[in-house]
């Protein structure tokens, strides 16, 4: 789960991170007056949980009020890569001599918690890492024990920081890696952390991603989801426990098993059709599921043609039929359905679907073949 | 023979009075398993309907002193994930195989370097679980029927993709010598390259299916071990070449993050270590079965 940078400044800040001052606001008029408030330049910058927004035009420098108006309305209504920018936050623009950057992600490898600093700093951290990699440095971490001091001021120093700016940068250090280890984080990232002129630190960006297996037990962080981050659809499969994510073809596809469900869309495109949709109903899919995900992929207007792919082993055949047969007595549209039926149960869940005219095919690759002849 | 798992592990199944647990500790045993003991908290003495001679225990160390188990199967809830793993450690299990799917990434931070000083080796989490057709024996969720003993290893970051290709293995007449699930989620237990090494260092098996997905860099560290290390033939299979990047495809683990762990660069990395990577599942199977004539 992404979380706003304005949620994440809050609680960046609450580790004692230096976070500057901001509002958060709506409208072009709250912008402006937000702007005489803090009675100097402000930096006016999307809300949007994709990134790429200051290449797209969604982070202005605004010297006045008047500016920061119109910086507001320009920025607020505007789609970038797809979201709509809802709130614009507002900070007093910071007087920068240098940009660093620093970040925790979870290091899959190692299974540790890596903090990770850098001289280059504001610009994709991606992009260093795959050119010159030898530019970040890093320090492996058990988020429950916490940082060593040595850890971070090795960081420090590696950033060419002075003595007073490493113990600066050293608290900022503990306070994000106590971030990432108490919120449950797969990744708390200030970039850039920025040096001014007078040499003191401030954290002018904050990015927080919190792991949705662990939300059972941050109640309190359930409401930053943003619900525009997913489509209405997304949203209600994940209510149900479906996977379900939308795509840009054809060819709907319905299959149990993450792995298999992506390789099912893979398959799709090999034999030269475009996936709807990604959706995986899971283990032990019921009649019920199945019958609430065929009502989703048909809810997508390009959907011309049903691809089911079920490997029964836990998910049980005859289920899968019921579920199918089930859903499409209630079903606004009709379209054609290729239906791939294997493993437990199999005979029973065929006979069903036999009964009421549909033909269920056994190779993955043939249903896909008529699923895209179809389409 | 087989690795991981042979036909001497005696297995306790945690989480054995629940649905699931029950469910799938009678088919381990359907497959010829044995289950010797169930562990929940509080619940020693309970039967379980279908299950009625498998005692049910309070604690690991009863399952290991009374019953001799000595291999775990966790299907408990995945906020108690976590603490069944070090139950096991703590008593000496040998194979720990998690089934329990979202345990927390952070959890496994904590618990992975107590399994590593310890002789456990733990499997999953998010995962179907590890098989070995011919010695009989099951430790997971995948359905038996489907396996037939043979010369191939078969090692996958997912559940029903495994079954797919194991079953096109069977058709063509090519058994496995053990499948391995290692999982879904970003931190696991036991990667690629531990499963890799084990099956070059298995005499029965001859050839491997790798079967791998989007997200992380699991499948770039396979291929620099089979580089080096690997002599037996691998066929590998990735999915997710029509995932959007920044989306989480149903699994933890599979989401392309910044540019990272896309299908193309994972399968540029298995070609350039001498990796066979097929374009479908039925396909891997086909050129398995080239590559052992």
């Amino acid at each position: 789960m992404k979380v706003h940078e304005y949620e994440a400044r809050r609680l960046f800040a609450a580790y004692g991170l230096p976070v500057p001052a901001s509002a958060v606001v709506e409208t072009a008029d709250a912008a402006e007056r937000a702007a005489q408030e803090f009675a100097r330049p402000v930096v006016v910058k999307a809300q949007v949980l994709v990134g790429g927004r200051g290449k797209a035009g969604g982070v202005v420098l605004a010297s006045t009020p008047g500016e920061a108006r119109t910086a507001a309305s320009r920025i607020l209504g505007m789609s970038i890569r797809g979201a709509t920018v809802r709130k614009v936050l507002l900070a007093p623009a910071v007087d920068i001599a240098r940009e660093l950057y620093l970040g925790v992600v979870l290091d899959r490898v190692h299974a540790c918690a890596m903090v990770m600093a850098s001289a280059s700093g504001g610009i994709d951290i991606e992009d260093v890492a795959l050119r010159t990699p030898e530019q970040i440095r890093r320090q492996p971490v058990d988020p429950a024990y916490g940082v060593d001091d040595w850890q971070a001021r090795a960081l420090g120093f590696s950033l060419g920081l002075d003595g007073t700016q490493v113990r600066t940068f050293a608290g900022i250090v503990r306070g994000l890696v106590r971030t990432f280890g108490e919120l449950d984080a797969s990744l708390a990232e200030v970039n850039p952390l920025v040096v001014d002129r007078a040499g003191a630190l401030h954290a002018i960006d904050a990015k927080l991603n919190l792991d949705d297996s662990a939300l059972f037990r941050h109640p309190e962080l359930a409401h930053l989801r943003d619900p525009t981050e997913e489509t209405p659809a997304e949203a209600r499969a994940r209510d149900v426990g479906l996977s379900y994510i939308r795509l840009e073809g054809s060819i709907g596809c319905m299959v149990n098993g993450a792995g298999l469900a992506m390789a099912t869309m893979d398959v799709i495109q090999h034999y030269g059709g475009e996936p709807a949709n990604f959706l995986d109903v899971g283990g032990g899919a019921s009649a019920q599921r199945v019958a609430t995900a065929f009502q989703l992929i048909l809810e997508d207007p390009r959907v011309n043609v049903i691809l089911v792919n079920i490997f029964g082993g836990i998910t049980r055949a005859d289920d899968v039929a019921r579920g199918i047969l089930q859903a499409r007595v209630g079903l606004a549209r009709q379209t054609p359905l290729v239906v791939r039926l294997v493993g437990t149960n199999e005979q029973e869940g065929r006979a069903l679907l036999a009964a009421a005219g549909i033909t269920a095919v056994r190779g993955m690759d043939d249903a896909a073949k008529l699923a895209v002849a179809a389409a | 023979m087989s690795v991981l798992l042979d036909a001497s592990a005696r297995v306790l199944v945690q989480g054995m009075t629940g649905e699931q647990g029950a469910f799938h500790a009678q088919r381990m045993r359907a497959a010829g398993t044995q289950v010797v003991a169930g562990v929940t908290p509080g619940r020693a003495g309970v039967r379980v309907p279908g299950l009625e001679d498998v005692p049910v225990v309070n604690t690991v160390a009863d399952a290991v002193r009374v019953h001799g188990a000595n291999t775990a199967a966790i299907f408990v809830p995945a906020p108690f994930a976590a603490d069944a793993i070090l139950e096991d450690v703590s008593a000496g299990i040998r194979l720990i195989v998690c089934i329990t799917e979202g345990v927390p990434a952070l959890d496994m931070v904590r618990v992975l370097p107590r399994v590593r000083r310890s002789a456990a080796r733990l499997v999953g989490p998010n995962c179907p679980g590890v098989i070995s057709p011919a010695q009989r024996a099951k430790v997971g969720i995948m359905p038996w029927e489907i396996h037939r003993p043979g010369p191939v290893g078969v090692v996958s970051r997912s559940g029903t993709l495994t079954y797919e290709v194991v079953q096109h293995l069977s058709d063509l007449g090519l058994g496995q010598s053990t499948a391995v699930g290692i999982g879904g989620d970003p931190i696991v237990g036991t990667s690629f390259v531990d499963v890799l090494e084990l099956f070059e260092g298995d005499p029965e098996t001859q050839a491997v299916a790798l079967l791998g997905e989007i997200g992380g860099d699991a499948e770039e560290q396979a291929a620099a071990f089979v580089r080096s290390r690997v002599t037996k033939p691998v066929v590998a299979f990735v999915a997710g070449k029509t995932a959007p990047p920044e989306r989480r495809m149903g699994h933890a683990g599979a989401i392309i993050s910044g540019g990272a762990g896309g299908a193309a660069g994972k399968i540029a990395a298995l070609r350039a270590a001498g990796v066979v990577v097929a374009e479908t599942p039925a396909e891997a199977a086909r050129l398995i079965a080239a590559r052992l004539g």
